[in-house]
């Protein structure tokens, strides 16, 4: 399973890829904003993607818009300080398929993960 | 300044300390800045939209060199760019929560952070509004807080039918 995460901070992408470790997934793409993603996203065909929202040159949101244009069913994890519940519903509107809020606990990523891909995989069956 | 825009960063930065560093704030008394106290690296973040202003978050070497470890989970060089990465998602996080603790209806939007890393080193704001500095102790040494930001009045429809309430009384 291939998993894309795009996030400006190289930190954040770090402490993603060590939840992603524990849970057995190593096969990982990295982007730094939503203009590398989409410019990654079509030659890398991952299975998941983490995104977060504030991001220099195109924010989350815009790049899952733009995803969602041409891929509904690649399950995507907004993985934001943005909070609030306008926000929120703003994100899964436009595609975001779950939903973590900075900070979070290794254990609340794992879960959500889990759970994203559990759907994923009981919607193909 | 209203106490409202103020009480979401400390409820915020305890809460990303711990949630990502599991190390608890001590939280001392804010007090209206005046003067300049000089740091060795700040992480910046602007707000704007019905809350505008900066709001910075200023280390010792010292103190930030430990934070950044406990971010990171291994030691990072100082003044690279990983350690200005980490200074930078730390403010980033804790703006992000604090506004969404904001008073319910105000839309803000926060900026993409920027680091400054230099020996004693300040930050200066707009002069017209006022930087409230809270202090923090950790184990790992202690920062501050800087928030200088002001609200637009809202427009709400509870607060004028209690003021028309009020005027007819």
């Amino acid at each position: 399973m291939k998993i894309m995460l795009v996030d400006d901070s190289k930190t954040m992408r770090n402490i993603q890829k060590a939840v992603l470790a524990q849970l057995g997934h190593s096969d990982i793409v990295e982007a730094c904003d939503g203009q590398d993603a989409l410019s990654k996203v079509q030659a890398a065909k991952p299975d998941l993607l983490l995104v977060d929202w504030n991001m220099p040159n195109m924010d989350g949101l815009s790049f899952v818009k733009a995803f969602r244009q041409t891929n509904k069913a690649t399950p995507i994890i907004m993985v934001t300080t943005e909070a609030e519940k306008g926000r929120v519903i703003e994100a899964i509107k436009a595609g975001v398929n779950n939903y973590v809020v900075k900070p979070f606990t290794p254990d609340l990523l794992s879960q959500r993960i889990q759970e994203t891909l559990a759907k994923k995989a009981a919607s193909a069956a | 300044m209203d106490p409202n825009y103020i009480k979401p960063f400390i409820t915020s930065i305890q809460n990303v300390f711990s949630t990502m560093l599991q190390l608890p704030v001590s939280i001392g008394e804010p007090t209206i800045k005046s003067g300049q106290q000089p740091f060795d690296v700040s992480g910046i973040i602007g707000m704007s939209g019905d809350v505008t202003g900066s709001v910075v978050l200023s280390f010792p070497r010292d103190c930030a060199e430990r934070v950044v470890a406990l971010f990171c989970g291994q030691q990072v060089a100082f003044e690279t760019s990983d350690f200005n990465d980490a200074i930078g998602e730390l403010v980033n996080m804790v703006s992000g929560n604090a506004k969404a603790l904001f008073p319910a209806g105000r839309k803000v939007s926060i900026s993409c952070p920027s680091v400054v890393v230099g020996a004693k080193h300040s930050v200066a704001r707009q002069s017209d509004v006022p930087c409230i500095q809270i202090p923090c102790g950790t184990d790992c040494g202690d920062f501050v807080i800087e928030i200088a930001i002001k609200s637009k009045p809202a427009a709400d429809p509870a607060a004028a039918t209690h003021a028309a309430a009020s005027v007819k009384a």
